[in-house]
């Protein structure tokens, strides 16, 4: 069997938990202060992205390749989001003429 | 030695596409900074030597979902205008917020000693990968696999549905 030479044995495992939670805070911190709600979208991607990347090293790191079909079908989850969520921010410029994401403050609690 | 130089560079790259991105005024800009983080990470994948995953990655989301992205902005937006950003206060306050739990879960998570697997590392190909998707006995995911794609099937149909134009219902009567 193939020795291990990837990342996972020279890069600690906290490296990759360290990236990951920054990512995940850089793409929260979007989500809350942006108001153009493609902006919010992009910034979930982001978030996405961060899961997608620690579930890939701790999936390499226990040597269970299994972890890449799980990463498969998060990508294939948020590939629907993104339509889904586009498709309501076209019709959402096509009703109010904006896509400022306070106009939408009445579905708020 | 050289793969660590690597990562650092990639993780770095990623942080800072991912600050432009969150804070770049201009939509379009922020979408082809979102852009240079998804393909970042591809690499990643592809120093872990999980070539399938990679490849999807460069497909689906640098080929699909950020060309969807810009598709959309195009429609929605002038190129030139720019984009208004939460009052002080209200960002003061999430990037407090964020900070904490960033904190907070580093905290709890560096304190824990993850144990590596002591089994021989599995090379994984793409034929490995497919005939685990395709493959319903154990450890196979065909039943998943199923049911993703109808998921994909209804989502796909309800945004079609969703972005149509009404009045095209009236023309047709």
């Amino acid at each position: 069997m193939k020795e291990i030479s990837s990342a996972i044995q020279i890069i600690p495992l906290d490296s990759y938990i360290m990236l990951s939670v920054a990512l995940f805070s850089i793409g929260l911190m979007g989500v809350l202060f942006r108001r153009n709600i493609i902006a919010v979208l992009m910034c979930l991607e982001l978030m996405f992205n961060s899961a997608n990347l620690l579930l890939t090293a701790f999936s390499s790191y226990h040597s269970d390749p299994a972890g890449q079909v799980f990463v498969f079908f998060i990508m294939i989850v948020a590939a629907a989001e993104v339509a889904v969520g586009l498709s309501i921010v076209v019709m959402m410029k096509r009703n109010v003429e904006s896509v400022d994401i306070n106009l939408l403050n009445r579905l708020k609690w | 030695m050289n793969s660590e130089v690597m990562f650092y560079l990639l993780a770095g790259m990623i942080l800072v596409f991912s600050v432009l991105t969150v804070t770049s005024r201009k939509i379009l800009r922020a979408a082809v900074y979102l852009l240079f983080v998804l393909i970042s990470t591809a690499a990643i994948y592809f120093m872990l030597e999980y070539t399938f995953l990679a490849a999807v990655q460069l497909t689906v989301y640098a080929g699909g979902i950020v060309v969807l992205i810009i598709f959309s902005v195009l429609l929605t937006s002038h190129i030139s205008e720019k984009a208004i950003m939460a009052d002080r206060k209200q960002s003061l306050l999430s990037a407090l917020a964020v900070g904490a739990g960033a904190l907070l879960t580093l905290l709890t998570i560096l304190k824990f000693t993850f144990v590596p697997s002591a089994l021989p590392a599995q090379t994984s190909t793409v034929t490995d990968v497919g005939n685990a998707l395709i493959s319903y006995e154990r450890d196979g995911f065909a039943l998943p696999f199923e049911v993703i794609s109808i998921l994909l099937l209804a989502a796909l149909i309800g945004a079609i549905i969703v972005a149509r134009k009404e009045k095209d219902n009236a023309i047709i009567k």
